[in-house]
């Protein structure tokens, strides 16, 4: 077995005298939480998240501070939720609300998304992006910075109450706190202009729902990171359990490969060695895992499939010159083909399969259709309300008068000139509320860039221009410097009789 | 009947509860249930000592706070005050038609007016301001006293035949058939005259006969052709709108013996400002001139 590069032998491998917290034997809901202390470890899965890691913080805490030019009087944040307002702005995309179903088909994109993303990666989510994920393997980083890796900790976690103790602790618990603080205090900025309330909170400025929710966050990371952890996943998050109707046989998952580890054990010059399999029986994959379980279990709820376990074993693997990968991304199905001694699928068939495919079919289909929503969406629209107390005025020349309460919205970001028009109404003639004008058929307005102008207009028609009780006609509303129109269906009323 | 065990399965204690054999654990509280339940009571008596809680005889303790909630609704509503200051102040200061050239003064004056008229004026004249038989419709173009801003201010200011105000609109038509200037034939010809002059279904040879007593006995106030006159508060005659009805039974008896409404004089209920409100309110729902 001893491969001629291997610098130590299994025997020398020191071996972690622990058992998982949540292994099989120990798993039970009716204690209070033990610790877990995660071991330091390097290798492929642990630099690929640090690198997610940091993009996706870079990501929260930048966002905010983009800038993006959309003239004067509107907002220059890149993404801004302008609750004030009504205005979600993204980039190059501005959502009005009752354009909210673009925001739902995100949603359903994001959903699609991780449904392909589970079916070919497993809980690729939970191990890598899921901001549980990432604030707690920050919050261990510091931690492990601050008290040493795990055995360190789990001594000053004995250790009596000394200056030194309270010192580490202190520190620790201040960073743990600012960083919280920073967490909360970068949400609040996607829902105002970054710069101003950033000065604003310092100065006490601020409103109060502003600091209840930068406390709010503050709180829930600070307890989540520093102490719950785990437990989050475990218990409070539905994911874990959603995620088995996501997975399938061809879901790739972190998988110890049993057939080839068992039996394990250590004493490799012992008589009967021969009959041991490639565990070592080392513990490195328990005493690395954040979540406290131990992968030679077998699949577990628990498991955040962050492959921890992974780059611990390939290390020694690397060090006694075992054959890797004795844990690893694996399907169920190739597990269970190299159980049973037959060749596994290779990785493009168990990706490229029909319930993949569906998914990204769905996911861009929706995307595409999406887009196309986005760039033939109406950036001028027409409300109109009809006054209904009184339902219709009797003029002294004898016409009829109706009133309606008109918004007309400017959804581009730069003022517009249009023509309202009543259409389908013959010798119909509107006022307006405000305007001193004689009576006419059309009228011209200046619409304010992203405004909804609000206007209270009454038509009038002759008795005999129109049937008794409801007539339908058109409000129309065309620009003058372009090409959009708006239409709105309403109603006329004249007296039944 | 029911005695503690241990249960076997948990080495819980039971607490002898035992239902069709379904036995009740005796497991302590969670701990975080227990301290948020001690919160809570301590939360409680908090509670009882700042906000008003005791019921006492005639009102509850009133808690060192000192809040209420009708103080609340009090503080709320001063405080809206102080916020639309700025803008009560500029629709005191200046003319009515200034008020209505400016887009955002003109909807603070319509919203005010609006919610002035629901309490003031609604009860008469509707809450859509259509009126009913005797109570002017506002909607219409028809202005017994004008309709321009000016004059319906007046008109709000000072009431309709209101007896405390000395500038009060005041008509009065005589009551023709009652005090016996005209018979009861004289009074069916003249209403036939009138439905002529606005254009209805009417007797052609009363109205004719009435063509003669309408221009000695109405034609002065009401004008040759029926369209009334606004000075002397005399309604047009002549267009579609009837504040009595419109046919020739109800023409015939205001002509008999009249009705005369009566509109109170608001300027000694309402402040300025409010007058102003209503003004604007009332010449926008269509008819203003």
């Amino acid at each position: 077995m001893t491969s001629k590069d291997a610098s130590v032998t299994p025997g020398d491998v020191a071996r972690i005298e622990v058992e998982a917290v949540n292994s099989r034997q120990h798993r039970s809901l009716y204690k209070a939480r033990e610790s877990i202390h995660p071991m330091r470890v390097a290798g492929t899965f642990r630099r690929l998240k640090w690198w997610i890691m940091g993009v996706l913080l870079a990501i929260y805490y930048v966002t905010p501070w983009l800038r993006w030019d959309r003239g004067v009087g509107m907002p220059d944040q890149a993404v801004l939720v302008d609750l004030e307002h009504r205005r979600f702005f993204f980039f190059f995309i501005e959502i009005w609300p009752q354009e909210f179903y673009y925001v739902a088909g995100m949603l359903i994109m994001a959903g699609i998304g991780l449904f392909l993303v589970t079916s070919v990666l497993g809980r690729a989510w939970c191990g890598y992006a899921c901001p549980q994920t990432v604030w707690v393997d920050l919050y261990v980083h510091v931690e492990r910075w601050l008290e040493g890796d795990r055995n360190a900790r789990f001594r000053l976690d004995k250790a009596p109450w000394n200056a030194a103790k309270i010192r580490k602790r202190f520190t620790k618990y201040l960073i743990w706190l600012l960083i919280a603080v920073a967490t909360g205090g970068a949400w609040v900025f996607y829902f105002a202009d970054a710069p101003t309330l950033f000065v604003k909170l310092f100065t006490l400025e601020a409103s109060v729902i502003a600091y209840v929710t930068v406390g709010i966050l503050t709180a829930t990371t600070f307890v989540f990171g520093g102490f719950m952890r785990e437990q989050v996943c475990t218990y409070m998050c539905p994911w874990p359990r959603i995620q088995a109707a996501m997975m399938d046989e061809n879901s790739l998952t972190v998988t110890y490969q049993d057939w080839r580890g068992e039996p394990r054990g250590r004493h490799r010059k012992s008589a009967d060695a021969s009959l041991l399999g490639d565990c070592i029986d080392c513990n490195q994959c328990v005493a690395v895992c954040p979540m406290g379980i131990d992968i030679r279990d077998g699949q577990q709820l628990e498991c955040i499939n962050c492959a921890l376990c992974v780059d611990a074993c390939n290390t020694i693997m690397a060090r006694t010159g075992g054959t890797p990968d004795l844990i690893s991304y694996t399907t169920l199905k190739s597990y269970e083909a190299n159980a049973d001694g037959r060749p596994a699928l290779p990785l493009k068939k168990t990706i490229f399969r029909a319930r993949t495919l569906v998914y990204a079919t769905l996911w861009s289909c929706i995307g595409l259709a999406m887009l196309f929503v986005l760039f033939t969406r109406d950036r001028l629209e027409i409300n109109v309300l009809r006054d209904r107390n009184p339902q219709y005025v009797v003029l002294s020349d004898g016409s009829i008068r109706n009133g309606y309460t008109v918004k007309i919205l400017n959804m581009e970001q730069q003022e517009r000139r249009v023509l309202l028009q009543v259409a389908d109404l013959p010798d119909a003639l509107m006022t307006v509320v405000g305007q001193d004008l004689w009576p006419s058929r059309t009228r011209e307005f200046v619409l304010d860039a992203d405004q909804v102008k609000q206007l209270q207009i009454y038509v009038a028609v002759p008795r005999e221009a129109v049937e008794p009780g409801a007539n339908s006609f058109r409000f129309s509303v065309s620009d003058l410097t372009g090409i959009e129109q708006a239409h709105y269906g309403a109603i006329f009323r004249a007296p039944e009789e | 009947m029911s005695e503690k065990k241990t249960d076997e399965v948990t080495g819980v204690d039971t607490t002898g509860h035992e239902w069709d054999g379904i036995r009740e654990l005796d497991n302590p509280l969670p701990r975080w249930w227990l301290w948020t339940f001690l919160a809570c009571i301590v939360w409680a008596f908090g509670y009882m000592i700042f906000y008003p809680a005791v019921p006492m005889v005639s009102e509850a303790t009133p808690g060192v706070l000192g809040y209420s909630s009708r103080g609340a609704v009090h503080q709320e509503i001063r405080d809206a005050r102080a916020a639309q200051s700025e803008m009560i102040a500029k629709v005191e200061s200046l003319p009515l038609a200034e008020i209505r050239q400016n887009a955002d003064m003109l909807q603070f004056a319509i919203n005010g007016g609006r919610a002035a008229y629901s309490v003031n004026c609604s009860q008469c004249h509707g809450s859509g301001a259509a009126g009913s038989p005797g109570y002017p419709n506002l909607n219409d173009d028809e202005w017994i006293w004008g309709g321009d801003l000016e004059a319906i201010a007046t008109t709000l200011r000072h009431g309709i035949r209101h007896p405390g105000d000395d500038d009060t609109r005041y008509s009065e038509m005589p009551a023709f058939g009652r005090d016996g200037i005209l018979d009861r034939e004289q009074v069916r010809a003249v209403a036939n005259r009138v439905l002529a002059l606005a254009g209805q279904p009417h007797d052609a040879e009363l109205a004719a006969a009435g063509t003669e007593l309408y221009a000695d006995n109405c034609a002065a106030c009401h004008g040759d052709a029926g369209r009334g006159d606004r000075e002397q508060g005399a309604p047009n005659l002549a267009d579609a709108i009837w504040l009595y009805g419109s046919t020739e039974a109800e023409i015939a008896r205001q002509i008999h013996a009249p009705r005369h409404g009566v509109m109170p004089a608001w300027g000694s209920k309402l402040d300025p400002v409010t007058i102003k409100q209503l003004t604007i309110y009332v010449h926008s729902l269509g008819g203003g001139e």
